[in-house]
């Protein structure tokens, strides 16, 4: 944290000025190690069994927060008879479908749950990338399910957790981690010790997470500790994601994700959703909680695109909206670009040559296109691919006979355009536009609104069918300007929503109507603009020290989301030192420090009516999730989740060993992608690939470069790849501090220099010693600082639900000196390295066509 | 007008390297090489004409179960460096045409415009901050934000750190802080924690003081830094002393030819 968000980090420093503890778990001591309390060095990708192990630690040491798991978690909550664990099916959860690769989660439900009719569940779909909605349950009716408040069944949740991670033990963690025994312990009792009515722990993670074959499943590891001490909804608690870079939340929210809308509203899909409004409803609305008003969120949003078009009668423009055909996630469809089917791209604020994983495959992918627009403030990597790719020095490209027409547009920065930003607390803050962008650059307002106009233009002059969308959108922002910029604060009062008959702005989530009288382009954000003249995000006067007063927090400025659960049952503080919202008795409504997210008025004394009731009030007065249908945090995920219900320990899809738990070796429903140019090693101890490599970022630089390599006061501060080794590593394979090495994995060889530093350390893995590669991925071939694409190392591959590629643990072979062929400023191969070179057939195939007439000759030497 | 001065406490130090880049954006100062150095996460090397502030990465093994925060093992800190703004400056003092002067903050400024070229400050530094530019020859250093200070601003360093390891005020405030902090974070077990400001030497305090654990050493600071100009009287004395002796020896030298010339 302290390396990649360092002005958030900010907030540690001074928690650990007040006493605060604070514990590093990663495979390199980093600058946030040196900040830490604790470091907890561990075998990159044994995540899950080290969280799981917490986990255990809590179960078996009567660790966890009681009450507040009866409560407010899904504990006592029994499953059904025929549900299998993976300790019972050796890693594989029972509805495993070998065939088709994937799971049924029938048997997941609860006990008494009615299965929800239809083919497909929601979450489950083939094509989707799992981001919209709740994720989970989706594929039963909520109802007053079997629940045991002792949770002494051996079906109830509680129970089936403890036996599912009885295994994970501090021994495991030793054997299979890497971590000691005692430094596991002390670490567990620092976690827990911390956790309680008087005290609460927080857990900030990043894309050290997310960025596995299993990623979504570590989360929820770490999901269902903190449901366990009782750490969500509560001051000082929770799971922060560390976005990778500024508004990554925001972009979420409104959505540039392919299987969602804003607020996290399904995309229809085609086929599995029928072309009827009603029934994509009946589908996603859930009758308890506050998805139960899906309807006003779906219908206010085609109201906000369609507008005077949407009407009741044609389904408010429901057939409009495009459906999910495929995978059509960056990987998805890039291995489409790959196989040409696709005609066109654009890139925007991404520089895929670079960042994404299997860089050759990505930048031979582009070749394919017809077209492609890059707007970016430099000339990226991606942008140049035809002319200075490493495939072009290779000879796999010929600049000649590349058919992509490159479209480059120049992108106004962040000072030079006005917006908000939504943080990982869910915070949106506006800023205004300081200078003005230099010649023609534009910011992307600006090109998406012109771009819109002018395709709607095309559009109207064809009124076939195909068209009816695009001719209903409604595109009429009011611009202003020398260059007719749409005035964002107008796009921002769209997204909160106004009513349709007089276009007055809406202060409430609960203003949303199903009737199509309001519109409203992201209805989480609803209350960000209520009144015309009032932008809550662009607001700067802190009220406390929550920060009420300073931008808007989504949902209706709630700065903790689920703080009911920071109350008791009966509405009181659980402790006064940590008390946030709470039950009034006298005014009879929730009031306290944060504004409450809860409905207002309902007594804690409320019961609660599964059963029949509707929308929040169906909940009672004490059930905090009001995002899940049972109003409880869920530490078991009855159906959405792809690959399982509970988190496994799984191998990575290359890794150094076995399995220790299982004889399913890896994530059942990770998809590898596995084809000639996306190849792997195999998956466990390929004696090829001796080590485990993970990539990550340096606070000197951003993500693929594009916006600091090309800064000299930045590109300065880390000028060159290098790789981290240990000590150990370089006397073992002959690496000079200082000199070269060659990194490789099934995908690529790379070079980098060598720093060799005790800060990576060889870990003990069942009993051998495992050595760890780092590798920080920032450079490419452009820009002041350059160096070779670490991304080129890494497979494609994604993760079930959300089809994430691994990217941190890894196999790689290292080898002193560098590698035989130069890009990037590299010095021209010697002729020997030439010989060793074996061109891949394509290229051989390439070389046998007779040379092209106009061109001024191959670029190559091969 | 306020007496000003930096406190650099190491032990909040992230080595985020803000610090660098902040001077150098708002100093204008330009980038001086995409040199990879292998030296820890270092690739800036040491204050000069082309670094006004300067991070320091010093690395020692760690321990699984040891944080850098953890009293009993200090693994890898960092703490940003600066012209110390000496209260007696050996390059103001070495400046043979006055571009060195103290300005109102109590801070050490080298008007560009004045500066020669003459490098007699380059030496004359105790702390070895002042460097010439090798392109026009002229001296440069830490201005101390003059500009800034003039209309009321922190330094931008100082206004950039994101974990407020560099602070800025009125000094001797800022010494009772320091001085606290100390204590502080010995009471925390870091026994190693303490703080660098050189007023017992003939520098006789600095406009920059440093808090760190360990020996000040490591992060390049000179343990006992003095003003050249000390040196003097004994320079002077014993100059003096030789010329006497010179002079003494040719007299003595041409009495003692006299009565040979005469034969």
């Amino acid at each position: 944290m302290a390396e990649n968000h360092p002005v958030g980090f900010q907030w540690v420093m001074e928690a650990r000025e007040r006493g605060a503890k604070i514990i590093h778990v990663d495979p390199r001591f980093t600058r946030t190690s040196a900040m830490a309390d604790i470091w907890v060095p561990l075998r990159a990708g044994s995540d899950i069994l080290f969280l799981g192990a917490l986990v255990n630690y809590v179960l078996t040491n009567n660790k966890e927060f009681r009450e507040y798991v009866v409560r407010y978690t899904n504990a006592p909550t029994i499953l059904r008879d025929d549900f299998k664990d993976t300790e019972d099916l050796d890693g594989l959860f029972s509805g495993w479908d070998a065939e088709q690769k994937k799971y049924d989660p029938g048997t997941w439900l609860y006990r008494s749950a009615p299965r929800k009719d239809g083919r497909e569940f929601p979450g489950h779909a083939e094509a989707g990338g799992g981001h919209g909605k709740d994720r989970g349950g989706e594929a039963q009716e909520v109802t007053n399910f079997d629940w045991d408040f002792s949770m002494e069944d051996p079906q109830c949740v509680f129970q089936v957790l403890k036996r599912h991670f009885s295994r994970y033990t501090p021994e495991m963690v030793e054997g299979y981690c890497g971590v000691p025994k005692d430094v596991f312990l002390k670490t567990a009792e620092a976690f827990t010790s911390a956790s309680g009515p008087e005290k609460t722990a927080a857990i900030c993670y990043a894309v050290g997470w997310t960025q596995h074959s299993k990623g979504v499943q570590i989360i929820r590891t770490a999901a269902i500790l903190q449901l366990l001490l009782g750490n969500i909804g509560r001051p000082g608690g929770g799971i922060l994601a560390l976005r990778g870079h500024a508004s990554i939340q925001g972009s979420t929210d409104v959505s540039t994700l392919y299987d969602i809308f804003p607020g996290y509203l399904p995309m229809p899909f085609f086929g599995a959703d029928s072309h009827k409004l009603k029934e994509y409803i009946k589908k996603h609305r859930v009758r308890i909680g506050l998805w139960s008003n899906f309807d006003a969120y779906i219908i206010s949003l085609l109201k906000a695109y369609y507008g005077d078009a949407a009407t009741k009668d044609n389904d408010f423009g429901f057939n409009w909206l495009p459906r999910v055909t495929g995978d059509h996630s960056h990987y998805g469809y890039w291995l489409d670009m790959q196989d040409g089917k696709m005609e066109g791209l654009f890139v925007m604020g991404q520089n895929p040559a670079v960042g994404a994983a299997n860089g050759r495959l990505e930048r031979t992918a582009l070749s394919k296109l017809k077209w492609l627009v890059v707007r970016d403030m430099v000339e990226t990597e991606t942008a140049s691919f035809w002319l200075d790719s490493p495939e072009v020095k290779r000879g796999e490209l010929v600049p000649e006979k590349i058919a992509t027409e490159v479209f480059l547009f120049p992108a106004a920065g962040t000072a030079e355009k006005s917006g908000t930003f939504t943080n990982t607390q869910r915070l949106l803050q506006y800023r205004n536009k300081a200078v003005e962008a230099p010649g023609d650059s534009r910011n992307e307002t600006w090109f998406m609104y012109h771009l819109g106009r002018r395709i709607k233009e095309k559009a109207k002059r064809n009124p076939a069918p195909k068209n009816a969308g695009l001719n209903a959108l409604t595109w009429d922002y009011p611009v202003e300007g020398e260059h007719r910029e749409p005035r964002v604060e107008d796009v921002l009062k769209e997204i909160n929503g106004w009513t349709v008959s007089d276009r007055k702005q809406l202060p409430h989530i609960q203003n949303l109507k199903n009737d199509g009288s309001t519109a409203c382009g992201a209805w989480i954000y609803c209350g960000v603009f209520p009144e015309a003249n009032r932008n809550r995000a662009n607001e700067r006067a802190p009220k406390d020290l929550l920060g009420h007063g300073w931008g808007f927090s989504w949902p209706n400025d709630c700065r903790i989301i689920y703080n009911r659960a920071s109350a008791r049952p009966d509405g009181t503080p659980w402790s006064e030192r940590k008390k946030l919202v709470w039950w009034d008795k006298d005014k009879k409504e929730w009031t306290g420090l944060d504004n409450p997210d809860y409905k207002k008025d309902l007594a804690p004394d409320t019961p609660d009516n599964l059963d029949s009731g509707v929308g929040v009030t169906g909940l009672g007065g004490a059930r905090p999730f009001t995002l899940h249908s049972d109003g409880v945090g869920w530490l078991y995920v009855a159906s959405g989740l792809k690959d399982g219900p509970l988190p496994t320990h799984y191998e990575p899809l290359e890794s150094v060993v076995k399995n220790p738990l299982y004889a399913q070796q890896n994530d059942p429903a990770a998809q590898k992608k596995e084809r000639p140019d996306n190849p792997y090693a195999e998956s466990f101890g390929d004696p090829r690939y001796p080590y485990v490599l993970t990539t990550y970022r340096l606070t000197e630089q951003h993500t693929a470069g594009g916006m600091t390599r090309t800064l000299s006061h930045l590109a300065e501060l880390q000028p060159e790849l290098f790789t981290e080794v240990s000590p150990e590593l370089a006397d073992e394979i002959g690496l000079e501090h200082g000199g070269w090495a060659r990194i490789s994995t099934a995908r690529a060889t790379i070079e980098a220099r060598v720093l060799v530093t005790r800060r990576m350390r060889p870990l003990w893995i069942n009993g051998e010693r495992i050595h760890q590669v780092g590798l920080p991925y920032h450079w490419g071939y452009k820009g002041k600082a350059k160096g070779d694409v670490v991304n080129d190392l890494l497979a494609i591959s994604e993760e079930p639900n959300v089809r994430i590629m691994e990217t941190k643990a890894l196999m790689c072979s290292v080898a002193p000196g560098r590698r035989a062929c130069g890009t990037g400023g590299s010095p021209v191969p010697s002729e020997q390295d030439q010989d060793s070179l074996t061109a891949p057939d394509f290229v051989r195939a390439e070389q046998a066509k007779p040379p092209v007439p106009h061109g001024s000759g191959r670029l190559t030497w091969l | 007008m306020a007496v000003t001065a930096f406190l650099t406490d190491s032990t909040l130090c992230i080595g985020c390297k803000a610090c660098e880049v902040a001077c150098k954006e708002w100093n204008g100062v330009s980038e001086d090489g995409l040199d990879w150095s292998g030296f820890s996460y270092d690739n800036t090397g040491a204050v000069g004409h082309s670094t006004w502030r300067h991070v320091k990465f010093v690395e020692n093994a760690p321990e699984p179960g040891f944080g850098g925060n953890a009293a009993e093992l200090n693994s890898w800190s960092f703490s940003s460096d600066v012209c110390k703004h000496c209260e007696n400056a050996g390059c103001l003092e070495a400046c043979p045409t006055g571009a060195i002067v103290r300005t109102e903050f109590g801070g050490v400024f080298v008007q560009p415009d004045i500066c020669n070229g003459c490098g007699y400050c380059v030496v004359a530094c105790p702390f070895g901050v002042v460097e010439r530019n090798p392109d026009d020859g002229r001296a440069f250093k830490c201005t101390f934000c003059y500009d800034r200070q003039k209309v009321g601003l922190k330094p931008a360093c100082a206004k950039a750190c994101p974990t407020e390891s560099i602070k800025f005020g009125e000094i001797e405030t800022l010494r009772a802080d320091a001085r606290a902090r100390v204590e502080e974070l010995q009471q925390r077990g870091m026994d190693d924690a303490n703080l660098y400001d050189p007023t017992e030497t003939s520098v006789g305090g600095t406009h920059a003081m440093f808090i760190v654990r360990g020996d000040a050493r490591a992060y390049n600071l000179p343990p006992k830094p003095e003003v050249p100009t000390i040196y003097l009287k004994k320079a002077w004395t014993a100059s003096a002393i030789g010329a006497a002796v010179l002079l003494g020896g040719t007299l003595a030298a041409f009495l003692a030819e006299r009565p040979r010339s005469r034969r």
